[in-house]
């Protein structure tokens, strides 16, 4: 009982947090309610039994990934959004789907009469080892393919991210800009 | 606990400025009580009856979530660090711990890694560029520290095979410390846990001579006390780690009647905490600031492939020797 009341209280916290995400107009604000998400889905894996996944979902994406959109943010130092009034297609293809999706997600859990393939609270297994056999004996082809994957993408990040006049010659000193050559001899002159 | 925690973190302030001093050949604090023992008290006292300043051109919300966020999340991590062996207190028994988690160092380490927020936070909504600049240090600092300071662990924890932190210490009984083992792995974790504290020589973010203050500039009064707090409350965490991880937690030589032997891993555990935290004072006093690109360089190009080819080597022996 006292898992439940806890469960439904993060459940609550975390959809309060993907609303407050959508509806806050400052970037910072959003980006922080993004981790209150990450945080409050944490706490639902650690009610559900999942100590491993709890931790590395704080690691991993609110430890982590979410400083470094924190800093982004900040570097690019953004302002307030502008709010406009919605576009067309958002209100008459958009708002049905959304609609029409949770219809047929209520649909499904409400008409599921056999509890047989629900997760009870507390009953997932989630110890490290269980994981990790998982992961590196069961999974392992998926597990390299995944990331060899991600390494590609970190070298096509760093690819795109460099100027291609460095790539291509890295050791030539930057030429003096035309104009400052020009200002310099009228200062002379002068 | 957290009253035991605050006072160590007080006193490690008094520790800093009375070995501080000493090292400079002056006295340091001595007029508030003996040895001015009583010096973290009254400063105490002071920051409570300061006036708080807020600026005005600060982003309110945030620049007082900024410091809270700091110190609860330094001060939540110690509900996992056990600091002593099983004590029988009349019918009752306990382990000297709060929690005691199957992944409790991945517990202190997600924690940890929260309190970037902090700081990054405070630099924010501080909005005046030396808080910026400290804040945007910071939070790149600790980010590319971390990663070589959780992978300095993992070495550890093939060598003992546990997440927790309890059986990482049993693992280590008979002199076993993992030190002997895993000596790079160690300095690996003494560097950037230095690194991640924000402490000299990595106390770029804060660097008096460029940055002012660093991140807390626009702050004053408590709000400031309290990245003070949290500052040295990590230092504790870190140093706890270290004893925990590296140099067997509480074991040590136990004897004599049974209230001293429930006593006695209390205290070489403290003493062994006590040890890195006047080490940490220590190195501040006597090496000086990296630069910025040294510091960077250094964290991505020699601590990052050093704990990588630790993990690699460790792996290989212990399958060889399985």
């Amino acid at each position: 009982m006292f898992h439940l009341i806890l469960f439904l209280f993060f459940g609550a916290i975390c959809v309060a947090g993907a609303v407050n995400l959508l509806v806050q107009s400052h970037p910072i604000n959003s980006a922080l309610s993004l981790i209150v998400v990450m945080g409050s889905l944490a706490a639902e894996y650690l009610l559900l039994g999942a100590e491993f996944l709890a931790a590395i979902q704080v690691i991993v994406y609110a430890g982590a990934i979410m400083v470094l959109f924190l800093i982004t943010i900040m570097l690019l130092n953004a302002g307030k959004e502008e709010r406009t009034k919605g576009s067309r297609v958002a209100i008459l293809i958009g708002v049905p789907g959304v609609i029409i999706a949770s219809v047929l997600v209520a649909w499904t859990l409400v008409g599921r009469t056999s509890t047989t393939h629900l997760v009870s609270i507390g009953a997932l297994w989630g110890a490290p080892k269980d994981i990790a056999r998982l992961l590196f004996h069961d999974f392992l082809l998926p597990f390299e393919v995944t990331s060899v994957l991600i390494l590609i993408a970190i070298m096509g990040a760093v690819v795109l991210a460099s100027r291609p006049e460095a790539i291509a010659r890295p050791h030539r000193s930057r030429p003096v800009p035309q104009e400052t050559c020009e200002l310099v001899v009228t200062g002379k002159d002068r | 606990m957290v009253f035991v925690l605050l006072t160590a973190v007080a006193y490690s302030v008094w520790l800093e400025r009375k070995v501080s001093a000493h090292i400079q050949n002056r006295w340091g604090p001595t007029r508030v009580g003996p040895f001015g023992l009583l010096q973290p008290l009254a400063d105490g006292v002071k920051f409570i009856f300061k006036e708080d300043l807020t600026q005005p051109h600060v982003y309110k919300p945030l620049y007082i979530a900024a410091p809270i966020i700091a110190v609860v999340f330094a001060i939540s991590s110690i509900a996992v660090i056990p600091f002593g062996n099983w004590v029988d207190i009349g019918p009752w028994g306990t382990y000297l711990q709060i929690t005691d988690l199957n992944i409790g160092l991945l517990v202190v380490l997600g924690i940890t890694s929260m309190g970037v927020y902090g700081v990054a936070l405070a630099g924010w909504s501080s909005n005046s560029k030396y808080a910026l600049l400290g804040g945007l240090r910071a939070s790149a600092q600790m980010i590319s520290y971390e990663v070589s300071l959780g992978l300095s662990l993992v070495g550890v924890l093939i060598v003992t095979g546990s997440l927790s932190l309890r059986e990482i210490v049993e693992a280590q009984r008979h002199l076993h410390w993992n030190i002997l083992f895993q000596p790079v792995a160690f300095f690996i974790y003494l560097i950037s846990a230095y690194a991640e504290t924000n402490r000299t020589p990595f106390d770029l973010p804060e660097a008096e001579s460029e940055l002012v203050a660093g991140y807390h500039t626009e702050y004053s009064a408590m709000k400031f006390a309290m990245f003070f707090m949290a500052e040295y409350a990590n230092m504790v965490t870190v140093a706890c780690l270290a004893t925990l991880m590296f140099f067997g937690g509480w074991l040590g030589p136990v004897f004599g009647p049974q209230i001293l032997q429930m006593v006695l891993p209390v205290i070489w555990f403290c003493l062994k905490v006590f040890f890195f935290m006047f080490l940490y004072v220590w190195v501040r006093w006597t090496l000086p600031r990296f630069r910025y690109d040294q510091l960077m360089a250094f964290g991505w190009k020699v601590l990052l492939p050093l704990a990588v080819a630790n993990i690699v080597v460790t792996a290989l022996v212990v399958a060889w020797r399985a």
